[in-house]
């Protein structure tokens, strides 16, 4: 299989601060790769690599090829608003705007300019489906998306991503905002979403690593110490640092 | 000790009751000679009736003139600050890095420090001329000079707190935005304003209450003519220009023309009163919405 | 499969070309506001400036453009100022005191809060109304400078009122927990605690409030402000004029010399005006920057 996402020497920079030094990374397509680590290890930096949402920080500076799909995203000549499309994001708390179901889902294809009704019913419909949220809210499309629960909120922001058809799905601590049982269900959905889309999430909770992904990275300081199948980097670490951080001896 | 604790609270509650009390003499005063004004003018001509001459030997006491000035004058006003209000918010709280945004909105905020005088000054001796080379039909006092002038006035008002009505949007819902490939423009129009729509709605109903008290840039530039017209090149009179000009004349006191000053006042009074509260409530909403 | 075309979509390029007009569209409205505010400074400088000298400054109220001056009006400006804080500061501080740190979360602190955001949204020339009702004619303080200053001092105590609240609240509450966890009653806690500590925003607040009070015109017009005074003022019950009344009248003289009169007056009250400004902004910025709680 060839390689969905190729990383080269990634180095990011806010001002003197060098926040990810040297990364490289492969990633397969239709797999899910749990980025975790001690808090500011660079693991969302690397997240937000793939959109470039580093690019809207002040003094930001990228360095390095991230090559997705075998093209790369970094090179001028790319469109970053085309590029957002086609790959979409998960933030850490819930995050829906303050309008209906409905238009949260929609939004993504409205500001693609895409006005035709019906095709964006059956694109609203579908994502929802596919966000194992459509059976809880077909009767209240039109209400305030602010009403729904918190787990509920966060998949309609799945449902949100999903809708522009993208091909690579960020998630950034999807779950950490959300009680057991609605962590429960994004985890589900994670697992069906899987052979559709490349899936990169953050966590900070190891058991949620092991039981999502296929692969996992382990970052620390800014460095990526160990990559590897998940559960041989969980039952078999090769370093020791990534061995203290399992077992929870720091961070 | 414990007494002199008590003391100290009752002194600071008569203090914050003084603010009771002038709203209580505001209301009284104007109520007490309103009621002695209508009991000789009627309720009917002063709404109906569109001359307004009470101090002329032909008596007619239609307050239409002067709140058609009012309207004018506001409307105008209105015009120049509230888009340009808005796009300045935006612009400096959506595109402009944190440098620009620090030193432009305290220089724009200037602008709402000097004193009302000066802008009377400025429309009646620049903006004036000016508008006459484009609209040589202009006379020399009009609504729209001081109306533009008044605009400009309340500018920052507008900038400012819809500034920190957008500036409160969290930045979540920025970057969900942004994430989906939407532009800034999109992010702005679509999700930062319908989110920050009732703090920008404060600012705009804040602009219209300061605009329809405005006295004295209306006073040195829109003339002295009560005249029932919206037409904004010819000279008008506004509420609050009355009443500075029946005081910059010697008047009798308790007649009827002393009177029709706070029958105006009243007026002014009741209308900036319902402005200010929905803006008030709409403010705690807004911020318990957030 | 992604595909990044090196020509984005036709849509993609639209919103991407609205995106940048609209920046750069913004950028110039927010510069017209600056141009505006360098427009009037300037029209107001070329017309007054050349007229700015000592004796403009030193002469008090003349039928001749040529001899009259802003003496009087110079004095009386500064009787309104010191007067009106006088009585505006004292009552002000102590409402605030009142709303914030003791006043209970019940409908009557409510009314009393929507009351101060109804006042201080009240058209000034109505304060003038009630200033010549009550001081004016019921207490009997005639036009003096005591009527105008009563006037001014009601007049911007909703916004002392409104910067002191905001200057207390800023205050954390771990230092009142320490003031009292030592023995402190409450008000031995504000006084040596929390108003000590909030003293920069409270400044702040009075000056930008008295920057306000020197720059009104209408009220003090209507409470009957005198125009042309050829005495200056000495007692706290004489007439008084000040400097926005003296260029009010000046702006309504026919003749051209009257205007730079105005303009050269102008320059000296926005002289006044910006001072304040400036003294307030850098109290805030000092205050801002010492405390890092």
């Amino acid at each position: 299989m060839s390689q969905k996402i190729e990383v080269k020497n990634a180095n990011v920079y806010y001002g003197m601060e060098h926040a990810l030094i040297n990364v490289s990374m492969n990633i397969k397509a239709n797999t899910v790769t749990a980025l975790i680590g001690p808090s500011g290890c660079g693991k969302s930096t690397f997240l937000r690599l793939f959109n470039r949402m580093n690019d809207l920080i002040e003094n930001c500076r990228v360095e390095g090829q991230i090559l997705v799909d075998g093209q790369d995203i970094y090179n001028p000549k790319v469109n970053v608003n085309e590029l957002r499309k086609s790959i979409g994001m998960v933030f850490q708390k819930p995050n829906p705007f303050p309008k209906s179901i409905y238009e949260n889902v929609a939004y993504g294809l409205k500001v693609n300019g895409i006005k035709d009704k019906r095709l964006i019913e059956e694109k609203v419909e579908q994502s929802l489906k596919q966000a194992a949220l459509w059976d809880e809210v077909k009767d209240k499309l039109k209400k305030s998306a602010l009403a729904l629960s918190g787990g509920q909120q966060q998949r309609l922001c799945i449902a949100r991503a999903l809708a522009v058809s993208p091909s690579v799905l960020l998630m950034d601590e999807p779950a950490s905002a959300l009680d057991p049982i609605s962590t429960m269900k994004i985890e589900e959905l994670i697992f069906n979403l899987k052979s559709s889309y490349t899936i990169l999430i953050v966590t900070h909770n190891m058991q949620q690593a092991t039981r999502t992904s296929d692969k996992t990275a382990f970052f620390y300081m800014g460095e990526l110490v160990e990559y590897d199948d998940t559960r041989t980097l969980f039952t078999n670490p090769k370093f020791e640092r990534t061995q203290n951080y399992i077992t929870g001896r720091f961070g | 000790m414990k007494k002199k604790e008590i003391i100290v609270e009752k002194f600071l509650l008569v203090c914050t009751l003084i603010t009771v009390f002038t709203s209580a003499a505001i209301i009284g005063i104007l109520l007490y000679q309103t009621v002695y004004f209508f009991s000789e003018v009627s309720v009917w001509e002063f709404f109906t009736n569109t001359k307004w001459t009470p101090l002329y030997y032909v008596k007619n006491y239609g307050v239409l003139p002067l709140l058609a000035g009012t309207f004018l004058t506001t409307v105008i006003s209105l015009l120049v600050s509230v888009p340009l209000g808005l796009t300045i918010a935006i612009y400096l709280s959506e595109y402009a890095p944190k440098r620009f945004r620090e030193m432009v909105k305290p220089s724009l905020e200037i602008l709402s420090a000097i004193p009302t005088i000066v802008y009377g000054f400025f429309a009646l001796t620049f903006v004036t001329p000016l508008l006459q080379n484009i609209f040589p039909q202009m006379a020399g006092f009009n609504a729209l000079s001081p109306g533009i002038v008044m605009g400009i006035m309340i500018l920052p008002l507008v900038s400012s707190l819809s500034e920190d009505a957008l500036h409160a949007v969290p930045r979540s819902l920025r970057e969900a935005s942004l994430a989906m490939g939407a532009t800034r423009f999109q992010t702005s129009f679509r999700v930062v304003i319908p989110a920050a729509f009732s703090g920008i709605a404060v600012s705009v109903i804040l602009a219209i209450s300061r605009a329809v008290g405005e006295t004295m840039i209306v006073a040195i530039a829109a003339g002295q003519q009560p005249q029932f017209t919206l037409n904004p090149f010819v000279p008008i009179k506004t509420a609050t220009t009355y009443i500075v000009e029946v005081f910059s004349g010697d008047i009798e006191h308790d007649t009827v023309e002393y009177r029709t000053i706070f029958a105006v006042g009243m007026t002014l009074f009741v209308f900036t009163f319902i402005l200010n509260n929905i803006s008030y409530f709409l403010k705690k909403r807004f911020q318990t919405n957030l | 499969m992604i595909t990044l075309k090196n020509r984005p979509s036709d849509k993609t390029r639209f919103y991407q070309w609205q995106d940048k007009v609209f920046k750069y569209f913004a950028l110039c409205c927010t510069l017209i506001g600056l141009f505006v505010l360098a427009l009037l400074l300037y029209n107001i400088l070329s017309v007054g400036l050349h007229r700015l000298d000592w004796n403009f400054l030193n002469s008090t109220s003349s039928q001749r453009a040529s001899n009259a001056g802003i003496k009087s009006a110079m004095v009386g400006t500064v009787y309104i100022a010191l007067y009106t804080s006088l009585f505006a500061l004292p009552i002000g501080i102590s409402a605030a005191i009142y709303l914030e740190e003791y006043a209970g979360k019940n409908k009557f602190t409510n009314f009393l809060e929507v009351n101060i955001a109804n006042l201080a949204g009240v058209p000034s020339v109505i304060y003038g109304l009630l200033g010549l009702e009550v001081f004016s004619r019921i207490m009997m303080l005639k036009n003096s400078i005591l009527t105008g200053s009563l006037t001014l001092a009601l007049l911007i105590l909703p916004i002392i009122i409104v910067s002191t609240r905001e200057a207390l609240k800023s205050v954390p509450y771990s230092l009142r927990e320490a003031s009292y966890a030592l023995g402190a009653s409450k008000w031995q806690t504000i006084w040596h605690q929390v108003l000590p500590a909030s003293s920069g925003g409270i400044f702040t607040g009075i000056i930008l409030a008295l920057s306000r009070a020197i720059g009104e015109t209408a009220p003090l017009i209507v409470i009957g402000a005198v125009v042309f005074i050829k005495t200056v003022p000495n007692s706290i019950m004489d007439k008084f004029t000040v400097l926005p009344i003296q260029i009010f009248h000046w702006i309504s003289q026919p003749q051209k010399a009257f205007a730079a009169n105005a303009a050269a007056g102008i320059i000296v009250l926005l002289l006044i005006t910006f001072l304040l400004n400036g003294i307030a902004v850098y109290l805030r910025y000092r205050w801002q920057k010492k405390i890092k709680w």
